[in-house]
């Protein structure tokens, strides 16, 4: 016999859908079916139950074959690692619970180590834009109530957070939306036209890395002040009716993504978006939210915010947080050799880090945390499969409006295996013992 | 016959669920191990549909199979799902902001017939031990 879970939490992207129903044997221990997720959430959740699915942890041997360890010897390679090393990276963070984020960040203070997330591939360059003017942000439940003006920015949610657009910004029907999409304008700024675009009222194939141009033009537009005949690609007919669409709105909010915080400009194409969103406000109310990937990065950054005042890229090997993106981020570290090991957990610097970077973690000690075969586990020295966090344990994770939601344990893990934070746990344990604490 | 266009990266749903699925497996290759291009660009390579290319920066080179773009018309501009096959390519340089620059990299896109494609642990592997191109 069967049973269904229902309200189950999806651990993927930043959109934490709590809706999901899993179809799980009796004694929970096999997972059947997924319900209600997306493609990408499904093949989650269903991977956790693959025949080949690695169990126990292992080490590189010198030949580069793999040799199966222990936990027991894990943590002592791990620890001894992170304890004798002068400045240890500490990176990833974004697929774990909260829990796990802050016993990691405990070891990270006692060994000194530079703390990361993924955000410093992802949304590190918003988080820089918000600490130089602010944001005027929301919750996915005002914008399913409120929002009738939807702007995506350099973000595809057609394919990158799929359920996006059903559950909060253009299908749902809400307080204030009852005419769901019908209702809504939608309008995507992107150099191709995605999948997203297609479903828009307006799409702006704006050229590529010329964003902080049109997201000033939008300004010069809300004012009504003359703009050249062309900017970014775009005729400015476009421009002025995008704008005034988006001004005759009761409530607009711009979502914005990777086509922004990874162009060049960088933070500073942020601090235009949020100008934008700050100037829409004199004419309806606006409101603006990064597109966050992970499903949990946005806790790792609430996590270390609350520890240690910054929410990604922390140097804690003077002893006390230092923060300075473009020294004390990941990528930077790495291509300078500034660090001498890497400890990975909750993400894959290997298939996502330019291959400079990849090669200085092939580099150097090194050990992955983590359930799937991957790039990184390929490039490190121990690699240490985990529980899956969403799925076979439970825990605190954060949606990308920065709302906590408690994800949900459906399946039993494989018998003897640890959770990111058991494991983490007595790393922290034996840290403590070879430091003498 | 080489053509010049400027890369981008990014999430497609493809790269997403094969990723879950295992990125030791073909399908996170097929997913990923391609580069998107426009119909006008690959007139100007001269080449057909599903052909091996070997795409260059002056960061690095990736070979991949090139298909038609899925959500274009885009001319002039090529896209790799992101993943170990893009970031042989991209721009690492974060220009002292922490994030490289995975969008925006001029590459050069020549046919590569008899080159194979890549599985991801291999080529980070190989690449790794310097015995890539």
């Amino acid at each position: 016999m069967t049973k269904t879970v229902t309200d189950v939490v999806c651990p993927f992207c930043g959109t934490l859908c709590d809706d999901l129903e899993v179809v799980v044997s009796d004694d929970g221990k096999k997972l059947f079916e997924v319900y209600n997720a997306c493609a990408i959430g499904a093949e989650k959740f269903l991977h956790s139950q693959a025949a080949d699915r690695l169990t126990r942890p292992r080490m590189r041997q010198d030949d580069g074959s793999w040799k199966e360890i222990s936990y027991d010897e894990a943590i002592e390679y791990t620890a001894r690692m992170l304890a004798d090393a002068k400045k240890p990276l500490m990176y990833g963070w974004s697929s774990t619970n909260c829990e796990a984020q802050a016993v990691g960040s405990e070891i990270g203070e006692m060994v000194g180590a530079v703390m990361d997330n993924t955000a410093t591939v992802c949304h590190g360059t918003s988080l820089i834009a918000v600490q130089d003017i602010g944001i005027p942000s929301c919750t996915l439940g005002e914008v399913k109530n409120r929002a009738d003006r939807i702007l995506f920015w350099g973000c595809n949610p057609a394919h990158a957070h799929p359920r996006h657009m059903s559950r909060y910004s253009i299908f749902p029907r809400g307080f204030f939306t009852g005419k769901g999409h019908t209702g809504r304008k939608m309008i995507v700024v992107d150099p191709r036209p995605t999948d997203t675009a297609r479903i828009a009222d307006v799409h702006l194939q704006i050229e590529q890395g010329r964003d902080y141009e049109l997201l000033d033009a939008f300004r010069v537009a809300f004012k009504g002040e003359k703009l050249p005949d062309v900017v970014a690609g775009i005729p400015k007919e476009k421009i002025y009716e995008a704008a005034d669409m988006l001004k005759s709105g009761r409530f607009a909010i711009i979502f914005f993504g990777m086509g922004v915080t990874q162009s060049l400009g960088k933070n500073h194409n942020i601090d235009a978006a949020i100008a934008v969103t700050r100037d829409l406000n004199e004419y309806t109310k606006a409101a603006i939210m990064p597109m966050r990937g992970h499903y949990n990065v946005t806790g790792s950054g609430q996590v270390w915010g609350w520890l240690f005042g910054f929410p990604y890229a922390v140097d804690l090997s003077r002893g006390f947080a230092r923060y300075n993106p473009g020294e004390t981020t990941s990528n930077d570290l790495l291509r300078r050799g500034e660090v001498d090991a890497v400890f990975v957990l909750g993400s894959d610097p290997g298939a996502h880090f330019p291959f400079s970077s990849v090669k200085e973690i092939y580099n150097l000690p090194s050990v992955a945390v983590e359930p799937h075969e991957t790039p990184t586990t390929e490039v490190c020295k121990v690699h240490v499969p985990v529980a899956f966090v969403g799925v076979e344990v439970g825990g605190c994770a954060y949606r990308m409006d920065n709302v906590p939601i408690e994800t949900r344990k459906v399946v039993e893990p494989p018998e003897g295996m640890l959770t990111d934070e058991e494991f983490l746990d007595r790393v922290l344990a034996r840290v403590k013992e070879i430091k003498g604490v | 016959m080489a053509i010049r266009v400027n890369l981008i990266t990014g999430r497609t749903i493809q790269q997403g669920v094969s990723m879950e699925a295992g990125k030791e497996k073909p399908a996170y290759t097929a997913a990923c191990g391609i580069i998107e291009l426009d119909p006008a660009d690959f007139k100007k390579l001269g080449a057909f549909r599903n052909t091996t290319v070997r795409v260059t920066s002056q960061y690095g080179s990736v070979v991949v199979k090139a298909v038609e773009a899925t959500q274009g018309p885009h001319p002039g501009v090529a896209y790799i799902p992101m993943g170990p096959w893009a970031n042989r390519v991209v721009n690492p340089n974060t220009y002292s902001t922490g994030m490289p620059t995975f969008k925006g990299t001029p590459v050069t896109v020549e046919v590569a017939k008899n080159e194979p494609v890549l599985d991801s642990l291999e080529l980070v592997r190989k690449g790794c031990r310097g015995e890539l191109a």
